[in-house]
């Protein structure tokens, strides 16, 4: 973990008396400022704005002054307190957390513990519906990042156009709900089959492609499905999107207020809309849980030994017999049907899509959860999901924002740790019979 | 064949914008090996700080257009320099000697960064220009059917093919243009001969982004509107043009360049417009798949 210490500065400084250390400092943190007023200039400080037929500037220097300064006095404090470098502390204490703490109880009851509150959380008395959708939706990440962290974490394939597979799930969903009225259960398999078939079809000819390349393609798929989506009219009622999607049911009980068969009746309960949204909750928390501790025992089989092999070094799998374009494509299929399963059941939840739901910054979004949780790191991608989606969540009303802090979050912390939050690389199992440690049978690795 | 030949006058302009902002991505590749994501959005950057620059000119009262033109284009290709450079500064920097897909993913966050900064900082609405270089020439005429070639189209292409010589003698015959082929070789070894391979990958991306800021000007001019979205489709086009024409090749970017616009302008023209984009992103899976050395780059080969 050398990186933990690696910042954007160059050479380390001698340990000399804080005095000696101001001049050159001043000096970098001049220059940053100056950079920075240059980068202000002109789109900052003028601002473009529609008056009539023609475009007007608006003056606004006071911006790119102010940006300038807190460059400055950003830089400065960043200099001055390289010694006492904060972030590798924090680093040295997120390593310790994972190299230390194992044998003791803290790693091996994080991920029971998590569950276990998952579980009762709907119960809990601050449980609001706010919550409840918050939740679901970070389940929702949660299991999406689950399902790429197979393709990404563990067979290294870096897939940018993983939200193609959501958007498949979702609308066979959609379609098939709809047109056969078949309902929830049966539909779900059946769309996350579907998923499956279509990473198949777009896995199969990127095999070859490497690193970046296999990127680049499939963020061109991703792009192509959506642009069918959005002008196949006949199908897909292009940009206005379907609705009426039937809303999941409990052994055909319905969550409605009046008529035969709803839940409420049944169970003698006074209606309440909270009802569908707690069951939404289990549903999506199962199906997360059920991608998890597929991945899980996957990664002991063969197939997930050779995933991480290949992750390591293709040449070497090849060498060795491994069948690169078997594991490759059973990587790409299950990913995508994982992706199509969370596609299904966001049509479910939501009773409408439209190809605005399914843009590049949706699969953006899901590889900063993998990469910025760990790649290959289970409970990584668990807590990444629900600081990244949670933090959305907060900044709701900063709208424009918070884009840019989730861009620039994605910068620094890859910078800062570029192997994520939770780092690990260690294989899931050891040659010579050797077990693995018992925290990642909770899937807390 | 007028409709022919004026498809073939608007590919040839498209595809001169797509080879200057290709020959970033080329170049970037070239030396580190890494797609630079962001390249697109700093085209958008270019585009954005030629119009602002533009206004204020006219606001200045310099109202003859070439010494404006010139002043916007100096202007504009000076400050996406320095995005160009901070960007790499900041993101890619850092991670050079990390995994391989760290830059990428870093990219993708710079990339992010950018769209928004703009979209704060000057609204998300299309910037519209009125005209500034107008005047036809009309190329032939028949059955009512009328080629015309634009001023802006001829200053397109000129501008692209005097900046592409430059750059290509840049390369071939400066210091600068030498030691950015030797770190494309062998990184290690041009350090230890004295390179400064920092300076050097600084250098590309400012080259780069200088370039994307032309193209910015130019699809600006061309097209009269922008918005803090168009770097993301363009880019992905022109990295489709610079993999086309062969990664690492200079006049590969320039040929993949034109032969996407015309293929985006003929398939708009004759098919359909709303999969013109489906027509490039397919041509960039075939290409990739099937010759992923492109049609004037060397075969990748793999040491292990």
């Amino acid at each position: 973990m050398a990186e933990a210490a690696q910042t954007t500065r160059d050479g380390a400084a001698p340990s000399t008396a804080l005095v000696s250390r101001l001049a050159p400092a001043f000096k970098d943190a001049g220059i940053a400022a100056l950079i920075a007023l240059a980068l202000s200039v002109p789109l900052l400080s003028e601002r473009t704005v529609q008056q009539g037929s023609s475009l007007v500037l608006q003056n606004r220097w006071w911006l790119a002054f102010t940006a300038m300064g807190l460059v400055f006095v950003g830089r400065l404090a960043l200099n001055l307190l390289r010694e006492g470098d904060v972030t590798s502390r924090v680093s040295a204490v997120l390593d310790q957390a994972k190299i230390g703490l194992p044998p003791t109880d803290f790693g091996r009851w994080l991920a029971p513990a998590m569950i276990a509150f998952a579980v009762i959380l709907p119960f809990m008395p601050f449980s609001d519906r706010y919550i409840m959708d918050v939740s679901i939706l970070v389940l929702t990440y949660v299991m999406l990042g689950w399902g790429l962290n197979i393709v990404v974490g563990l067979a290294g394939l870096l897939d940018l156009g993983y939200v193609a597979f959501y958007a498949v799930g979702a609308y066979s969903f959609a379609l098939i709900a709809i047109h056969f009225d078949l309902g929830f259960w049966i539909s779900l398999p059946i769309a996350g089959a579907l998923a499956a078939l279509w990473g198949l079809i777009l896995g199969f000819p990127v095999l070859r492609l490497r690193g970046d390349y296999l990127a680049i393609v499939t963020l061109a798929f991703g792009e192509i499905i959506r642009v069918v989506l959005l002008n196949w009219d006949d199908l897909t009622n292009g940009p206005n999107g379907i609705s009426g999607i039937p809303r999941p049911t409990l052994f055909g009980l319905q969550f409605k207020a009046f008529g035969d068969d709803t839940f409420a009746q049944f169970f003698g309960l006074s209606y309440s809309p909270l009802h569908r949204i707690i069951y939404l909750y289990y549903i999506i928390l199962i199906l997360a849980l059920i991608t998890c501790l597929i991945t899980i025992r996957l990664r002991r089989l063969p197939i997930g030994r050779a995933w991480e092999a290949l992750r390591e070094d293709e040449i070497a799998c090849r060498s060795l017999g491994i069948n690169t374009t078997n594991t490759k494509l059973t990587a790409f299929a299950i990913g995508a049907m994982f992706g199509g399963f969370a596609g299904s059941f966001f049509a479910a939840r939501q009773g409408f899509i439209s190809p605005q739901s399914f843009t590049f910054i949706e699969s953006a979004i899901i590889l900063a959860i993998v990469v910025l949780g760990g790649l290959g790191s289970q409970i990584g991608v668990a807590i990444a999901a629900i600081i990244l989606i949670g933090g959305f969540e907060l900044f709701r009303d900063l709208e424009q924002y918070r884009m840019l802090v989730f861009g620039l979050a994605m910068v620094f912390i890859m910078v800062w740790r570029p192997r994520g939050l939770i780092a690990t690389r260690a294989p899931t199992i050891l040659a010579g019979g050797k077990r693995d440690p018992p925290e990642t049978v909770g899937g807390a690795q | 064949m007028d409709y022919f030949l004026q498809q073939l006058i608007n590919g040839v302009t498209l595809g001169s914008i797509y080879g200057l902002i290709a020959i970033g991505y080329t170049m970037v590749y070239g030396i580190i090996g890494m797609i630079n994501f962001a390249h697109g959005d700093i085209f958008m950057v270019g585009s954005f700080i030629a119009l602002i620059t533009f206004l204020a000119l006219i606001g200045l009262g310099i109202t003859w257009i070439p010494l404006a033109l010139l002043l916007v284009l100096l202007a504009a290709m000076i400050l996406t320099s320095i995005w160009g450079w901070t960007v790499e500064r900041l993101a890619y920097r850092p991670l050079r000697e990390s995994f391989r897909l760290a830059p990428l993913i870093t990219a993708i966050g710079m990339s992010i960064v950018l769209q928004n900064f703009v979209q704060i900082a000057q609204g998300a609405r299309v910037k519209p220009l009125q005209p500034v270089i107008t005047g036809n020439h009309i190329v032939s005429e028949s059955g009512g059917f009328v080629v015309t070639l634009s001023n802006i189209q001829i200053i397109i292409v000129i501008t692209t093919v005097m900046l592409m010589t430059v750059f290509s003698l840049i390369i071939a015959r400066t210091p600068l243009g030498r030691a950015q082929r030797a770190c494309e070789q062998d990184r290690v070894m041009a350090s230890l001969l004295g390179v400064n391979v920092d300076r050097t990958i600084s250098l590309t991306f400012v080259m780069g982004a200088a370039l994307a800021a032309v193209a910015g000007l130019m699809y600006l001019l061309y097209y009269g509107v922008i918005d803090f979205y168009i770097g993301f489709i363009a880019g992905i086009k022109a990295f489709t043009a610079a993999v086309l024409g062969g990664i690492g090749s200079l006049p590969g970017a320039m040929l993949g360049g034109l032969i996407i616009g015309l293929i985006e302008t003929f398939w708009a023209g004759y098919f359909s417009g709303e999969y013109k984009d489906v027509a490039a992103f397919s041509i960039l899976a075939i290409v990739l798949i099937f010759m992923p050395s492109g049609l004037l780059g060397r075969p990748e080969i793999e040491k292990v």
